[in-house]
């Protein structure tokens, strides 16, 4: 068993990556259910993000010999890249209405 | 030009004028004059586009169809059937040709028209997107190869005429009628839905060229001919809501609430011709039963509307009237088979009566000035009745009215006795074919009747003596941008622009672009050979003409001994003939009618709906609580007093137990009893009947108050803790509810494991 | 005996892996705000390496630009933006820790198993490893023109949106005078 797994270990393959992406994804849903603050939220989004573009190079690495999974992670990062600017802008907004950027305490839709 | 140019033209000639929309809707406030001149020239230059696709159509590729697809949606293979998906896609033949540049046309037109008749309104800006959006809408119909666009594009259309005929929506009349005529055509248009689905579900593409191809190698819906007969007949409910045709025709007069060029655009030459359009798309999968159907339907409406039309009084009635009935006469001519002539009669009645009511508008137009300088409120500016002389002080609106009556009424060298003989030539051949001689009986009258009240509405509104001398100093030409379109669709209700030949169509470039189609359906149930049917036209071509002309001569001296030379007393008339009169003025009473049946017909059925909830349903409950109430009342009263009664109750509920004790003892002794089983039973007995007597006799009251009582306390408070628990829930917190839709993914996951 | 055979390939790829995840757990554990920031970067870092194993250069120095070079400079320009008003400390709070830990272990463990039982279909890897960017500039040229221009309108939109949400507030006053 053990020998299995140090086999394993040994041999970085489709799995390996998959794995950490999980854990990255796990990492950023932990982040987006706790923190208060709205920033770190959208942090956890963009961890949420990158899981997902691993995964998606991953299998365009592994499974398929297409360039395809690469072009849907571009398109992810752009499409992170124009929601991190609106959230941004966003929070800032709510900065200046509520005087908080903490989620929990913004829980009217007008001041 | 290649036919993908002409494929892009087109494009450019449909979506220009959702651009329009597009910057209007938005921007009308920001550009100056509120854009008009950016819509009307966006317009014009779409109707260059169209005509250079009609000439290079004419030209280059006049026996091809032109057509692309684009596969939208791909359901792949679905349960092992053919593939599924939806097409859409680009048709242009010749249909398509005629019917972009005539739509293009009109709007053009009524754009340039719009701008002097709608000077100063509220919502100009808007009214002139609407126009936009509408000519987009018309342009998906025109050039669309599937149902499924057309469907989409019909809706628009719908829209777009709601909008606009509740352009003034201030005044009650008008948003009323916007509504009538989008929930009138909703009817027709849950028909075509349906006719649509069986055609899908039968050949699972919603391509016209990929249905007929299937019924002509021999697929029926359903699997049997009467279904695409039904079929047939479904997809022209659409036609019959769109077109106003009889059932559902009592919206389009209602219609005439909008602004007068909206009225001349979509509802006399655009829009209402779509639903005719639509049968000439589908002419080819009508089987002969289904085009019985539309023939009748499109006489009895031309008939219906014509003879309503002789007694309206307000101009713009009368002319909705007559846009009805000529509808019902394409209508008529598609359902007889004479396909070229009614398709015909689209495009000359599309000029003329486009300028008619341009011209009424025209009239309008100055009524209404002449009116708002006298101060004269309480006049409507449009009664014919109010009206009269105004021939030498519009002298441009008459003539050219006068040439749009000509027309209609079917006098020779016009575009409407091309199109109207080529129909009633058609019907003639058909009743000899077939013997359905009623047909042409109803549309000779109605040539007849057509011609009488469209001099009737001329000479009323143009000669003899104006009604108000003070008034008529008043009345003066309208401006150029109204005048040059009324110039415009007059000249193009001469003859001399579909064929050289004044007294027959056949010859000209429009009979030899639109041929009729193959019939896909199996000669069995076509009506008649194409071959058989243009032989027998030809052959009544001469007589059918003279009559025609003569009709048309009957109808316009009848017109002038009434109305002008007055040798026939109007009013003494219709007192005589008072109780017709009245049925025409009142429109037949259709309106009274649905009135009476589909309105109060679903107020008495909710009133019996509502009596049976009341009465039945509320009875047996309350009745129930009644019973129950006098039962322990009664029981608690002679429990008290200790009366006789008391004792005969207690005596029978001591009874009554005693047996059910004995029931339940019997019932759970075994078939093989030992003294145990005896006994265990006579157990269950004693305890039964003690049960049941102590319920008779302390528990009545005594049930009530603790259990009962103690139930409903219970879920009372198990609710209210409840409640007070989902309250710690609802915390109104992002997260959280994050957190219970994760919770909820995590149970999927188990779940579907 | 097994260590030798590792290579540095493997090596480095855990190397990777680790700044990875620790990084991340960093950006999430940390109870200070520009700290997690910072540990972002590192994150985004470990990430774009990973891309590299995975024949991705292309994506990788994507990843170093765009995230790197722009998301995170945002996101730290609006940690700076918004702490600067409410108070002095910018730590942030935290709430639901115990469902969201056995939350996120639950999925995460979920998709762990699943890569590591699931018997995953593996090509053989072709042996001449080619730069991707040639390849994805043709595919987005043709096969994905239509998805890459609607990305362009669709950061232009989010570029004008943002600007417009941003500065909202300050406007107020000014818009009731033209409108």
């Amino acid at each position: 068993m053990i020998v299995d797994v140090l086999t394993w270990l040994q041999q970085p393959g489709l799995s390996h990556f998959l794995i950490v992406s999980a854990i990255v994804f796990a990492l950023g849903l932990y982040a987006i259910l706790t923190r208060k603050n709205a920033i770190m939220v959208l942090m956890g989004i963009e961890l949420i993000l990158n899981a997902a573009n691993i995964n998606f190079l991953a299998f365009s690495r592994y499974s398929t010999h297409s360039l395809d999974g690469h072009i849907v992670a571009l398109f992810v990062i752009i499409l992170a890249a124009a929601e991190v600017a609106i959230g941004l802008a966003i929070v800032l907004n709510i900065v200046q209405n509520f005087n908080t950027a903490n989620v929990d305490e913004i829980d009217r839709l007008k001041e | 030009m290649t036919p993908d140019t002409l494929i892009l033209l087109s494009l450019f000639v449909w979506f220009l004028p959702l651009g329009n929309f597009v910057l209007l809707i938005f921007f009308h406030r920001r550009i100056p004059r509120n854009g008009d001149w950016i819509a009307t020239s966006v317009v014009f230059g779409t109707l260059v586009l169209a005509s250079i696709i009609l000439v290079s159509k004419f030209m280059l590729y006049q026996a091809d169809i032109i057509q692309t697809n684009v596969r939208w949606i791909d359901f792949k293979v679905l349960h092992g059937g053919s593939p599924l998906g939806v097409e859409l896609g680009i048709l242009i033949d010749n249909v398509a040709a005629i019917m972009l540049t005539v739509v293009t046309l009109v709007s053009a037109l009524v754009h340039l028209f719009s701008i002097g008749y709608m000077r100063g309104d509220v919502r100009y800006g808007r009214y002139f997107a609407y126009l936009g959006l509408f000519t987009f809408s018309m342009q998906g119909i025109v050039l669309t190869n599937n149902f499924f666009l057309l469907y989409v594009a019909w809706e628009l259309v719908g829209l777009s005429s709601y909008l606009l005929i509740g352009h003034w929506f201030e005044k009650q009349s008008a948003s009323d009628a916007a509504k009538k005529a989008f929930v009138v055509n909703r009817f027709g248009d849950v028909g075509m839905f349906l006719g649509i689905l069986i055609l899908y579900a039968t050949f699972h593409s919603f391509r016209f060229d990929v249905v007929f191809n299937g019924i002509r190698s021999g697929i029926f819906p359903g699997g049997s001919e009467p279904w695409l007969t039904i079929a047939g007949v479904l997809i022209f409910c659409g036609a019959i809501g769109k077109s106003a045709q009889f059932p559902l025709h009592v919206w389009l007069p209602d219609a005439m609430e909008g602004p007068t060029p909206v009225s001349a655009l979509i509802h006399a030459a655009t829009m209402v011709a779509a639903g005719v359009y639509m049968v000439t798309r589908t002419f080819a999968m009508m089987t002969g039963d289904a085009l019985l159907v539309i023939a009748y339907t499109g006489a009895f409406t031309a008939f219906l509307a014509a003879t309503i039309a002789v007694v309206q009084t307000d101009i713009k009635k009368v002319l909705a009237y007559s846009t009805v009935s000529q509808l019902g006469y394409m209508i008529m001519g598609l359902g007889v088979g004479a396909y070229t002539a009614g398709f015909f009669h689209l495009t000359t009645h599309a000029m003329f009566k486009a300028g008619l009511f341009l011209g009424a508008g025209s009239v309008i137009h100055a009524m209404h000035y002449a009116l708002h300088h006298q101060g004269d409120h309480h006049t409507d500016p449009q009664d014919i009745r109010t009206m009269g002389g105004l021939k030498e002080k519009m002298p441009i609106t008459f003539w050219t009215f006068f040439i749009y009556t000509l027309a209609i009424s079917g006098v020779p060298f016009t575009s409407g006795f091309l199109s109207k003989d080529e129909i009633l030539a058609g019907t003639w051949a058909f009743a000899q074919l077939t013997g359905h001689t009623l047909i042409p009986i109803v549309a000779f009258s109605v040539a007849g009747l057509t011609a009488f009240y469209m001099f009737r509405l001329l000479i009323l509104t143009f000669l003899g003596n104006h009604a108000d001398d003070n008034r008529i100093q008043y009345i003066h030409e309208s401006p150029h941008v109204m005048t040059i379109p009324l110039i415009v669709f007059a000249t193009l209700s001469f003859f001399i622009f579909y064929s050289f030949n004044p007294f027959s169509a056949a010859g000209g470039w429009f009979a030899q672009l639109v041929k009729p189609p193959d019939f896909v359906v199996p000669s069995a149930m076509a009506a008649t050979s194409p071959a058989l049917f243009a032989e027998t036209v030809h052959n009544v071509h001469l007589p059918a003409m003279l009559l025609s002309i003569l009709v048309a001569g009957l109808g316009i001296l009848g017109a002038f001994t009434t109305y002008y030379w007055k040798k026939i007393d109007a009013n003494a008339l219709a007192q005589k003939l008072a109780p017709i009169y009245k049925v025409l003025l009142n429109k037949w009473y259709i309106d009274e009618i649905y009135e009476y049946v589909v309105v109060n017909g679903t107020k008495r059925v909710s009133t019996i709906l509502a009596w049976i909830d009341n009465t039945i349903v509320d009875g047996i409950v309350n009745g129930v609580a009644k019973l129950t109430v006098i039962l322990t009342h009664g029981v608690r009263h002679t429990w008290t007093t200790r009366s006789i009664p008391a004792l005969l109750y207690i005596v029978a509920s001591a009874l009554l137990s005693l047996y059910l004790g004995w029931e339940a003892m019997l019932t759970t002794l075994p078939e093989t009893s030992s003294p145990m089983t005896v006994i265990q039973s006579g157990i269950v007995g004693v305890v039964v009947s003690a049960l049941s007597f102590f319920l008779f006799y302390g528990g009545v009251g005594g049930f009530d108050a603790k259990i009962v009582d103690g139930l409903v306390n219970f879920v009372a408070t198990l609710s209210g803790v409840l409640g007070l628990l989902l309250r710690r829930i609802q915390t109104g917190k992002v997260q959280t509810y994050i957190l219970w839709a994760l919770i909820g993914v995590v149970v999927l996951f188990i779940w579907f494991r | 005996m097994m260590r030798e055979s590792i290579d540095v390939y493997t090596v480095l790829f855990y190397f990777f892996v680790s700044i990875t995840l620790v990084s991340a757990c960093v950006v999430v554990f940390s109870r200070h705000i520009v700290r997690s920031a910072f540990a972002l970067l590192f994150t985004f870092f470990g990430v774009a390496a990973l891309y590299v194993y995975l024949f991705a250069d292309f994506l990788a120095i994507t990843q170093l630009l765009v995230y790197v070079g722009g998301i995170l400079v945002l996101i730290l320009f609006g940690v700076m933006l918004t702490n600067k008003q409410i108070n002095v400390d910018i730590k942030t709070g935290t709430l639901h820790i115990v469902p969201a830990i056995i939350l996120a272990a639950a999925i995460g463990g979920t998709l762990v198993g699943i890569a590591w039982s699931n018997p995953w279909m593996v090509l053989p890897t072709s042996s001449s490893v080619k730069t991707t960017a040639p390849q994805i500039g043709e595919l987005l040229l043709t096969t994905y023109l239509l998805p890459f221009e609607v990305a362009s309108m669709v950061l232009m939109v989010a570029l004008v949106g943002a600007v417009v949400i941003a500065r909202r507030e300050k406007n107020k006053k000014e818009t009731t005078r033209d409108s």
